[in-house]
């Protein structure tokens, strides 16, 4: 049961039971709506964006415990960057899923983003933990129209 | 029906797992827990071995070659055709088409007896608790010839409302098309009733029946339908190839489904006459092997005794209920006083995936999503469910290896 534990670690678990900027935004300057049509998992990003960077990130929605805690994880680990960072990390997270990485270098802040280097011991688990991410990479090219991407 | 005490006496599940090689495989270094039978079955020897006699002793094309392969291999073909009609209790074996599977199947009656009787304002009947597979075919229908789609309601025990059935069968209904057990829910819908009640009214009646055949007899003439869809996967029988069985003289006057070989009586540029039942439908070379392994899995069922699969998995599914219900957290979907063997569920805040990920590692396998019934995912307000089914083969030993990791579950979504 090892890669299960590494699956749903502590804050993974904790993350999906009790997700952090659980709202809908008021004054987003960009949304999205991912949906995961195979699973039915259903996500919409809010993001407020400030002299070009991130300055909040929301989600609203409903999903699997590694979707809803990567939902919410990424909503605090990209305030204060600019979406071209933000479109970086996502990478260095995809990677880190598909088990081309383990480690994300640099910046202490994503060292957080770590706990979901368990998901690539699970392939069919990949598109649970990057909806939130290609629904948030859609909300910052969107500005206030909504898209869906799935 | 010889009484249920002897029955669960002579049968010998052992015995019957020796006969699917697939059974005595490992996953994570655990011995494998199949429950996901409603998505498809495993195929015992017998099944396996005619696929294999046909390809390295008889392969070869159908009803065209004057050679002798070809000779054996139509005769074969055709024998699987007549056991498939014996097992469904057709009157004639030209009324067994093959097809691909149970949506083929629909598709072909939608395409065909749809387009050519179903016309603008006239209204064809399907119910909430059908899978996608038996509501997209007549989406579509109704969207080209301008009819329209009702829907029987249920109840939250997942069956259907009788009362508003009989109020929804109007002189404009032409189909009513339902399936006879529900793949999400387990239920065993009253399809004999409702099919005299619907021919009352003058409307053709179609049942899927893809999770019915694998857990009770079925004789289509006494339910008397006019058409009965099949996948063989679901039967223990290969993927790629179905029944769909139509009554005659409807099949003689529909119009052909897909042109090609076989399905023509003469071609010229001018005009083609059709062939005869029941190549009419079989354009192109048909699953020659596939049809042959469904003929044998036919035999197989037969031979264990249909009624003793389902008195075994009518068991099954009594003792899984009640253990499963023995969880805390845990709700039962679908709770029909007819079921058949299929038990969907959903544990506390725990989504289905997790779930199907966390019994997988212990070797169990379930179906974890929406069925392809999302109308039926929406009635009880969840995204998902998770689903485990049994078969012939299946044990008291697994519920228990089933029940043991869902509670590894329930104390990992504990808040």
């Amino acid at each position: 049961m090892n890669d299960l534990d590494d699956l749903y670690q502590e804050m993974i678990l904790d993350h999906s039971k009790r997700p952090r900027n659980f709202l809908a935004m008021e004054d987003a300057t960009g949304q999205a709506n991912g949906h995961n049509p195979l699973c039915g998992d259903r996500v919409t990003i809010f993001v407020k964006l400030a002299e070009g960077k991130i300055d909040s990130v929301s989600f609203t929605g409903a999903g699997c415990a590694i979707s809803t805690a990567s939902a919410s994880i990424l909503t605090e680990v990209l305030r204060g960057k600019t979406p071209q960072e933000a479109e970086a990390i996502f990478d260095l997270f995809h990677d880190l899923v598909t088990g081309k990485t383990h480690q994300l270098p640099g910046d202490p802040t994503l060292a957080k983003l770590e706990v979901f280097s368990g998901v690539s011991e699970f392939p069919v688990r990949v598109k649970c933990a990057s909806l939130a991410w290609h629904t948030l990479i859609a909300a910052l090219k969107a500005g206030p129209n909504i898209v869906t991407t799935e | 029906m010889s009484n249920p005490t002897t029955l669960s006496n002579v049968y010998d599940v052992g015995h019957i797992r020796a006969q699917f090689p697939i059974l005595s495989r490992e996953v994570y270094k655990k011995p494998l827990v199949y429950l996901d039978n409603a998505a498809t079955t495993h195929k015992p020897n017998a099944v396996l071995d005619a696929e294999m006699r046909f390809y390295k002793d008889i392969n070869s094309n159908v009803h065209r070659g004057v050679h002798r392969l070809s000779q054996d291999a139509t005769v074969a073909m055709e024998k699987a055709r007549e056991k498939m009609q014996a097992f469904l209790g057709a009157a004639y074996p030209e009324e067994i088409i093959w097809v691909r599977g149970a949506t083929e199947a629909i598709n072909l009656v939608a395409a065909t007896f749809g387009r050519s009787h179903v016309k603008a304002g006239d209204r064809v009947l399907i119910s909430h608790m059908e899978h996608h597979s038996n509501i997209v075919p007549w989406q579509l229908l109704c969207e080209q010839v301008g009819a329209h789609l009702d829907v029987i309601p249920m109840n939250s025990a997942g069956e259907l409302l009788l009362d508003r059935f009989h109020d929804l069968l109007t002189p404009r209904t032409r189909i009513l098309a339902l399936s006879h057990v529900s793949n999400a829910l387990g239920t065993v819908n009253p399809v004999k009733a409702m099919t005299e009640a619907a021919h009352k009214a003058g409307a053709v009646v179609l049942l899927d029946g893809a999770q019915a055949v694998p857990h009770q007899v079925v004789n289509v003439r006494d339910l008397n339908c006019d058409f009965y869809a099949l996948s063989g996967h679901k039967m223990y029988g290969p993927t790629g190839i179905g029944v769909l069985y139509g009554r005659r003289a409807l099949l003689e006057k529909m119009p052909p489904y897909q042109g090609g070989g076989d399905m023509i009586a003469s071609v010229t540029f001018e005009k083609t006459t059709y062939n005869t039942l029941p190549h009419k439908f079989e354009a192109g070379t048909p699953n020659i092997a596939g049809a042959i392994g469904l003929g044998a899995a036919a035999d197989w069922m037969t031979d264990i005794g249909i009624s003793a699969i389902a008195q075994h998995e009518a068991e099954l599914l009594h003792y899984a209920t009640e253990q499963l219900l023995s969880i805390p957290g845990l709700t039962v979907r679908g709770t029909a006083r007819e079921k058949a063997s299929v038990v969907s569920f959903t544990l506390s805040d725990a989504h289905p995936h997790d779930i199907g990920t966390i019994v997988d590692r212990a070797g169990v396998a379930i179906r974890a999503g929406h069925h392809c019934a999302q109308p039926v995912m929406d009635f009880f307000g969840v995204p998902a469910t998770a689903r485990a089914s049994f078969a012939a083969y299946n044990t008291r030993e697994e519920v228990d290896i089933l029940v043991q990791s869902l509670r590894r579950v329930q104390e990992m979504f504990a808040s």
